[in-house]
């Protein structure tokens, strides 16, 4: 590999969500052999990445549940997103194919309530014609961690039931009214493969890779939705980026005929006026590699690049807020 | 040659010469190291009170007996946790202690010579097996066989039982406070039998010949000779292992099911403190969360201490009532 002439490049350092880890990780080694400086990412969750970048530990913090101005403002943090991705509802069902079941966000809810106790519900019958649905009970299963798959999650169902929405709320971690919970992507994926009638909700990236048979899902435009990148894109495609302070948008229950309405961008944080600016240059350098060169990698490993017009919103804000102790903008 | 082996009062061969600061020297950086167990354990104890001062401050005692656990809202209490870890612990002791029990003694009193050594092995290897291995071999092994064919039989055969039988009610996942304190006791076994077997050989012979003399049998011999003898040591293993079932945290995680729920049924998913802090500490967002887990860390704490204080002051009195007998 021999030494590029950028080895003296200082290494950078993150700390936060668990989510994006993968394609941190993989842009970071991509990022090395091509230009020899180097990326630390460590997947400690969100919370402790902003307690981290709070703390100046670190050069950048990442968190999947956006921070909303007044946080960003308390410690002086510019926010922007750096990828997306899907959560999906996945189920274990003997002789039932994935892709049969139909769901809509009210049902979910209910589901989840404990409300919907059984596979074959009036309520499931009606929107599933045509599908067998056995008389077996519902375990649902879900993140016994706190995460920001989680907060997606929950976020949806509140936005689709107010029952949800004052019973349980949404956040990284919530009073599950029913199931079991399990560690982790990998562990409600294992509960949800060895309990006959569960159903739970991984990551898109978990689902695909563990074989899992998901559900399709009633989007806003009352259309019912397949998990993948298309529909990924196209949530991320109408939101309103510029206008959300921090761009902190939460793309759940999105507008479009063919949007997955559980889609979420994961952010990175950084603080406004950057302590050790050679840091701070790096990490946007970083980033700026990262979104014009990781759109394949991103697509290998299920994640969702952030679409172009975005790209040029977050580099305005990095010219526009993130300067050094003098004042002068750093990228 | 007579002058260096006999000893003087101080226990020191008489022909070496005495190096006084040595000895004193070497007498304190011993002092100095117990002393580190004490302020470790001070420290331990100081800084998980500080670090749940909010709760300790918002709940007080209330905190003990809540089952609300509301990330939400904001609302913990540590009762569904605390009823997980003493009722896996309970299971894991009323399963763990007979069958360690019997391990000892047969390998002790009536286990061919050939079979000691490579029995005895066996529980040792069984003892280093790392915690997780018994979690995933828990998940991926015994839950299926448990979901399909035990668990339906047993809530089947006892929920319909008076009082008892709640204990055993709800759908058959495989997942849940039984099947932690299942795994708990396999992996308690070696500990409690490694120490039970140590102190039974550790009962003179001639006691047992001459119990065995006067025509005892060999369960008269145990109960009678044996066991008395070694109470203090079969108590102190007992206390290792419910200690150990007390703390563990991988395996639990792995098949407890990790829900904030109070469910009577042993057979529903429960939490202990232990999983409820490897699972949410890493997400914990906002200081009374923060101070919430620190909280259960610190129930842990006084949780084994109780246990341990208990399990003083039950020899204590053993031995009192020794002294009054004959």
């Amino acid at each position: 590999m021999g030494f590029p002439a950028a080895a003296i490049a200082v290494d950078i350092t993150g700390a936060g969500a668990t989510f994006p880890y993968p394609i941190y990780a993989k842009w970071a080694a991509a990022y090395r052999n091509s230009t020899g400086a180097g990326m630390n990412y460590q997947s400690i969750g969100s919370g402790g990445g902003i307690k981290q970048i709070t703390a100046r530990t670190v050069d950048f913090g990442a968190s999947d549940a956006p921070l909303n101005a007044e946080q960003l403002d308390k410690v002086g943090l510019v926010q922007f997103p750096a990828i997306m991705g899907g959560v999906v509802p996945v189920y274990n069902l003997k002789g039932v194919r994935s892709g049969e079941i139909k769901l809509t966000g009210a049902l979910l809810a209910d589901i989840h309530l404990g409300k919907v106790k059984r596979w074959n519900d009036a309520a499931l019958a009606k929107i599933n014609p045509g599908v067998r649905l056995p008389d077996r009970a519902i375990t649902v299963v879900h993140r016994s961690d706190g995460s920001g798959t989680s907060f997606l999650y929950t976020n949806y169902l509140s936005k689709v039931s107010a029952e949800w929405k004052s019973a349980v709320g949404e956040g990284t971690a919530v009073r599950w009214p029913t199931g079991v919970g399990g560690k982790g992507n990998e562990g409600v994926a294992n509960y949800v493969s060895r309990i006959d009638g569960a159903i739970g909700y991984v990551e898109y990236a978990y689902a695909k890779q563990n074989k899992l048979s998901y559900a399709l899902l009633q989007n806003r435009d009352g259309q019912m939705t397949m998990p993948n990148d298309q529909s990924f894109k196209e949530a991320g495609a109408k939101a309103d980026w510029a206008k959300t302070p921090g761009m902190g948008v939460i793309l759940t229950d999105q507008p479009g005929q063919k949007s997955w309405p559980i889609t979420g961008a994961s952010f990175i944080l950084m603080h406004k006026v950057q302590a050790k600016p050679e840091n701070g240059r790096e990490v946007l350098k970083f980033f700026d590699w990262a979104f014009r060169n990781g759109g394949a990698m991103a697509d290998e490993l299920d994640y969702v690049p952030m679409p172009d017009p975005v790209v040029k919103l977050i580099r305005s804000a990095w010219t526009a807020q993130i300067k050094d102790s003098s004042g002068k903008a750093i990228y | 040659m007579t002058n260096a082996t006999t000893m003087n009062p101080s226990g020191r061969p008489r022909g070496i010469a005495p190096a006084p600061w040595k000895d004193t020297a070497f007498e304190w950086l011993t002092r100095a190291f117990a002393l580190v167990v004490f302020s470790l354990l001070a420290a331990i104890v100081i800084s998980l009170v500080l670090g749940s001062q909010l709760t300790l401050e918002k709940y007080g005692f209330a905190f003990i007996w809540s089952a609300d656990w509301d990330p939400v809202q904001g609302n913990f209490g540590a009762l569904v946790p605390i009823y997980g870890t003493v009722a896996t612990s309970l299971i894991a002791m009323l399963i763990g202690v007979p069958v360690s029990f019997g391990i000892a003694l047969f390998l002790t009193e009536l286990s061919p010579a050939w079979l000691k050594r490579p029995l005895g092995t066996a529980i040792e290897l069984l003892a280093g097996i790392p915690s997780i291995i018994y979690g995933m071999w828990g998940l991926f092994v015994f839950v299926p066989i448990f979901q399909s064919y035990l668990q339906p039989w047993i809530i089947d055969g006892l929920s319909g039982v008076p009082l008892a039988g709640a204990l055993f009610e709800g759908p058959p996942i495989g997942i849940g406070m039984f099947t932690a304190g299942l795994i708990l006791s396999i992996m308690v076994i070696p500990f409690i039998t490694a120490v039970m077997r140590d102190v039974f050989e550790l009962v003179p012979p001639m006691l047992k010949e001459s119990a065995y003399g006067l025509g005892a049998t060999t369960w008269e011999v145990v109960w009678q000779v044996v066991l008395p003898y070694t109470r203090v040591g079969v108590i102190g293993g007992i206390m290792l292992g419910l200690g150990r079932a007390l703390g563990e945290t991988m395996a639990v995680t792995f098949v407890i099911g990790n829900a904030h729920r109070l469910a009577v049924s042993l057979m529903a998913p429960g939490n202990s403190i232990a999983s409820a802090l490897a699972n949410e500490f890493t997400e914990a967002v906002g200081d009374l969360y923060f101070s919430a887990l620190i909280e259960l860390g610190l129930i842990l704490f006084l949780i084994t201490t109780v246990v341990l204080a208990l399990s003083k002051l039950l020899l204590m009195r053993m031995a009192r009532a020794e002294g009054t007998r004959t």
